[in-house]
């Protein structure tokens, strides 16, 4: 047996007299993480526009230092503003205000377009502020060369879905850039929405033992985008769960009292992680997610198991996490199933245990942390 | 999920817990079960594993993350290689985002000006470079048997389909010299190993005699879900109960004692062992690394790219060594979390989510 010089000298540092616990290392780790993320990148990557924490270096460092700090509770899904009531008399209107841009590769996969996305996308952020959705823009930035006929159909698309969720596409804009300058065609819209006076979420609403809710199964939109780009050889019957939340919350406003609904988001970019993430770091509690009540269909989770990809990462475009006082848990779980989100759940509760952190336990009692997501999901090699 | 719910029964979950516990408590020690695959590590982190074990039981994580042990020379090699003219660099998704001396990754997507792609097999990259025939695809082949036969077959299919454009940058390696390395090291004191199931469906469970031969400590070959590592614990502290100490096989789903043959035989044909090759967070260890066989040559992207081939120390601030062996737990380490975490890793350890500290620091950080 060759005995091996190991380890090799100078390689490895030395081991610190003065060991630290893990309580130790994990306050320390707290501490540095309340620090404002650093931007030390000189050029932009695709990872600073994966939802991640390169995403919100971005943001902190270039658009928040530019256009000032929102209000806490105003960077969500959409901006609220209030128009005065008519001669002071009325009270004042609450309007949310929110845009996006849709930029998708392949335009078209299993259950969705660009199109449906462009419209869904930004009714579910006006949606989960607790706004009735009104009116949509839309722009449009296209290549040169990009086929008419397809134009239509996304187009027919965005009609399609804006009628299933009930609002108009009332202005818009067209710009045609030189081929090469667009990958075939961007699109952004924005929406506005009224909000009802006795709406009132946000991280300060929500109260330790509050259930969190699920509208359904995730994981599947960014299965079917992932496979459907075709450079991974596999086939699976998987389809985008693009859809209009708009009438779920409806459905759970006319169940439960609306005091009762403390806090919402759809589950997009970055997925359920991101968004329970968003939730702990927003009130500052912890979040025990039930790791077997989380739905997954059996194919997304083959997929994801056979790349070795958390579906708790994986984006969704008709999906939201509601947070619900305890005793209105079952009345906003049976609104949405009655509704048609017919597999809505309970996935867990806000806790006190745990401080700014997202953890699921599962059915033998281990459990886990659940971070945010720093870049971009790759699938494992093994 | 068939296969897949089978082996994360709750009820069968909690029995093996008990059976553990039951044992532990029956033998007055104390002991350090090493997994040797990432892939473990991965899943006793993810399912929240090490908490449910008794006092006793303590895991270390061993030096099986392929992803990991690849040292930072050769990723700035294979970085200067994906921004060579005409080049359509590929790899596996996991490698993309190990960053290089200078922080740059494979994941520059274009902004870089490269052509990078991931696969999920190198027979993809070989697709490529048949649909592409006026670009020069090189593969980044990293892994231990377990993905090296994949690469072997790719080079095999290259040379029938007669390609020219379709270049390997080897970087395979194998399991048994950094094994033995560790358990070399007298002041590593190991109890047992929790065996690669994977690179074992390779080579076949003989091919771990050696560990109760040569060190005294038993091994079981180990699959990847929930109930094959408790189950795995179980059977070793079924052994040291019963005074036994070999070689056993808990994947005898996948894993036979003689190994898959024709994968065995792709590996012998196609590539050569290396007089060394270094190991990032280990140093150099003899007869650890697979180069490609003379009569493969002309797939070699070392031959064919004047590769710079620069070596990089580790960073000095790395502890990794002392993790990898058993001696540090991620969180004593100085800068596990805050100068070194997954979005900016400092040490092998941090780089892949399978290495020790990510799995850690992704999913085992909790009060």
């Amino acid at each position: 047996m060759p005995h091996h010089q190991f380890p090799p000298a100078g390689w490895y540092g030395h081991r610190v007299a003065e060991l630290r616990t893990e309580r130790e290392t994990l306050d320390h780790i707290r501490d540095v993480g309340v620090r404002a993320l650093t931007l030390d990148d000189d050029v932009v990557s695709m990872s600073h526009g994966a939802g991640g924490k390169a995403s919100s270096a971005l943001i902190d460092a270039v658009f928040i230092e530019a256009f000032g700090q929102p209000h806490p509770d105003e960077l969500t899904d959409a901006a609220v503003l209030e128009l005065p009531g008519f001669r002071a008399v009325e009270a004042p209107t609450r309007i949310a205000y929110t845009t996006d841009s849709y930029v998708v590769n392949p335009l078209r996969f299993p259950g969705a377009s660009i199109g449906d996305l462009a419209v869904n996308g930004t009714v579910n952020d006006l949606a989960v502020t607790g706004a009735q959705p009104l009116a949509l823009s839309s722009a449009f930035i296209i290549e040169e060369g990009f086929s008419i006929a397809e134009l239509r159909s996304h187009v027919q698309d965005m009609r399609a879905a804006a009628d299933r969720a009930g609002v108009r596409i009332v202005t818009g804009d067209t710009k045609v850039v030189p081929k090469g300058a667009a990958d075939q065609v961007f699109i952004n819209t924005s929406g506005i929405g009224v909000i009802p006076a006795d709406r009132v979420l946000g991280a300060r609403q929500v109260a330790v033992g509050d259930a969190v809710i699920l509208s359904g199964p995730i994981a599947a939109h960014g299965m079917a985008v992932m496979i459907a780009r075709g450079n991974l050889d596999i086939t699976a019957d998987i389809s985008s769960d693009s859809a209009p939340v708009n009438g779920w919350v409806e459905a759970m406003y006319a169940a439960v009292d609306s005091a009762d609904i403390r806090w919402m988001r759809d589950a997009t970019r970055g997925g359920l992680a991101t968004v329970t993430n968003e939730l702990a770091q927003d009130t500052g509690l912890g979040i025990l997610l039930d790791d077997e009540a989380i739905p997954v269909a059996p194919e997304v989770r083959g997929a994801c198991e056979m790349l070795g990809i958390d579906p708790l990462y994986v984006a969704n475009e008709g999906c939201f996490v509601a947070v619900v006082a305890d005793a209105a848990t079952d009345a906003a779980v049976e609104a949405l199933r009655t509704a048609g989100a017919d597999q809505a759940v309970c996935i867990g509760r806000v806790t006190d245990e745990l401080q700014a952190l997202v953890a699921t336990r599962n059915a033998f009692g281990g459990t886990r942390l659940v971070d945010m997501p720093s870049s971009d999901l790759l699938p494992r090699i093994c | 999920m068939k296969y897949v719910d089978e082996y994360r029964d709750p009820q069968a979950a909690r029995d093996l817990i008990e059976q553990i516990h039951r044992l532990s408590d029956s033998m007055d020690r104390h002991f350090k079960f090493m997994e040797v695959c990432g892939g473990h590590t991965h899943t006793i982190y993810r399912h929240g594993l090490e908490r449910l074990m008794p006092e006793q039981v303590e895991f270390v994580h061993g030096p099986g993350c392929p992803v990991c042990v690849i040292p930072r020379g050769r990723v700035d090699d294979a970085i200067w290689l994906a921004h060579q003219p005409g080049v359509i660099f590929t790899t596996f998704g996991d490698m993309m985002r190990v960053p290089g001396t200078k922080k740059q990754s494979l994941l520059g997507g274009g902004a870089d000006g490269t052509d990078t792609r991931f696969v999920y097999s190198p027979l993809d990259a070989v697709k490529i470079a048949r649909d592409n025939p006026e670009s020069t695809v090189v593969f980044f082949a990293i892994g231990f048997e377990t993905t090296a036969p994949a690469t072997a077959a790719a080079i095999t299919v290259a040379d029938r389909l007669g390609l020219t454009n379709f270049f390997v940058f080897c970087n395979h390696v194998l399991i048994n010299p950094p094994v033995a390395a560790i358990l070399s090291v007298a002041n590593v004191q190991l109890d047992a190993l929790i065996g690669p199931g994977h690179v074992a469906t390779v080579v076949g469970s003989r091919h771990f005699d050696f560990v109760p031969r040569d060190f005294h400590i038993p091994i079981v070959m180990t699959g990847f879900e929930p109930l094959d590592i408790l189950a795995s614990v179980t059977m070793l502290l079924r052994q040291y109960s019963e005074g036994r100490c070999e070689v056993e096989n808990q994947y005898a789903r996948v894993v036979r004692p003689e190994g898959n043959a024709e994968a065995l035989r792709l590996l012998s044909d196609v590539f050569t062992v290396k007089s060394t090759f270094e190991w990032r967070g280990l140093g150099s260890i003899p007869d650890s690394g697979y180069a490609i066989a003379e009569k493969y040559q002309r797939f070699d992207a070392e031959l064919h790219f004047d590769v710079p081939g620069i070596v990089v120390p580790d960073h000095p601030a790395c502890q990794c060594g002392l993790v990898l062996t058993g001696q540090l737990k991620p969180w004593e380490c100085k800068v596990f979390g805050t100068g070194c975490t997954p979005q900016n890793p400092i040490g092998t350890c941090m780089v892949s989510p399978e290495g020790a500290c990510a799995a850690y620091y992704n999913f085992g950080r909790l009060p």
